[in-house]
């Protein structure tokens, strides 16, 4: 015995013009809304949370310091210690004065004292690391500094 | 058309990321040549410790670090004038003519084996502390909050209330033991 009654199928049409419409509005969306990430990231990182935090203006200005431990995938080469990701390579606090540098040179002469270095850190980080970089980088006279971390969830 | 148009939908489908970018900016002091000892009075410091166990300890006091803010707060404001509580002088700020101001400094030490989450919940305590009495000094004084005073306005409420958050160079608990 058949329980569920087959639904006769009626053939319909239906005008497909405004699926371009909604297409393109979706596009538009993600084209404003996208940011392309320049960096892959090779360390987990766990952002701290915090409520008194802003919003990061002037991305151009922004470079970033990621600190984390290795990737599942790089911890057979890279081992589990706490590493520093500057651009995209493994890095130790020595490189930072040419990374800042760098960074410096792509600026034009009165955006150089706006640099901003963004602190990108797991949360399980130990501090001593946290200040060999902020040392360095008072040596590097890049004192504008942003610790990046996340709104909490209520 | 709408092939294309689909094809580059799926494309930024795919690279997007909603990163959003937000937090705690913060300015570094400029190293100096040769180290000078400020002279800082005892009772305008507010010291914070926290070591590698993610343990406070605030003016030789264990503490939690949710009470923290409420620490600061009092410490800053000095209510009853204590004589242990920081100093006030009286300046002459733009806009609002002679407040005073307390001299108080929060000193924040951490060991090299605190975690930076501590060290973030910390910051973030004080700079609460900072924000909250800013917020009632501006509803006070101007009848508005914060976010809807004028730049000189918001000038003025900042050096009532100035960031006066000095960081000690770290302490490293394991060469100390190193040395004995």
């Amino acid at each position: 015995m058949k329980l569920v009654k087959k639904k006769k199928r009626v053939a319909g049409s239906y005008s497909s013009s405004s699926m371009s419409d909604i297409v393109f509005m979706l596009l538009f969306f993600f084209m404003v809304t996208t940011t392309m990430r320049d960096e892959e990231i090779m360390v987990k990182i766990k952002l701290p949370e915090a409520t008194e935090i802003a919003k990061l203006e002037r991305k151009d200005l922004t470079c970033y310091i990621n600190i984390g431990t290795p990737q599942d995938a790089l911890q057979k080469n890279y081992g589990t210690d706490t590493r520093m990701q500057l651009n995209d390579k493994f890095s130790t606090v020595n490189d930072i004065r040419d990374f800042v540098a760098a960074k410096r040179e792509q600026l034009s002469e009165a955006d150089r004292i706006q640099l901003t270095v963004a602190f990108k850190i797991d949360e399980q980080t130990r501090m001593g690391i946290v200040t060999d970089v902020k040392q360095e980088l008072r040596r590097c006279q890049a004192l504008k500094i942003n610790y990046l971390a996340l709104k909490p969830v209520d | 058309m709408a092939d294309i148009a689909f094809l580059l939908l799926t494309f930024f489908l795919l690279t997007t990321t909603m990163d959003q970018n937000i937090g705690m900016p913060r300015r570094l002091p400029p190293m100096l040549e040769e180290q000078q000892d400020v002279d800082i009075n005892k009772r305008n410091i507010l010291q914070v410790h926290v070591n590698s166990y993610d343990r406070l300890l605030v003016n030789g006091k264990p503490m939690e670090v949710i009470l923290l803010k409420d620490e600061v707060k009092t410490f800053i404001q000095n209510p009853n004038n204590d004589a242990d509580k920081p100093e006030k002088e009286t300046k002459d700020i733009a806009g609002l003519g002679s407040m005073s101001v307390s001299k108080g400094v929060v000193s924040l030490q951490t060991d090299r084996g605190t975690s930076y989450k501590i060290y973030m919940a910390v910051q973030n305590e004080i700079m609460k502390a900072y924000s909250e009495l800013r917020e009632e000094f501006s509803v006070s004084r101007f009848n508005n909050p914060l976010t809807k005073l004028t730049e000189e306005q918001l000038d003025a409420v900042r050096s009532v209330y100035p960031l006066n958050i000095s960081e000690a160079e770290p302490r490293d608990a394991t060469a100390k033991k190193k040395k004995k």
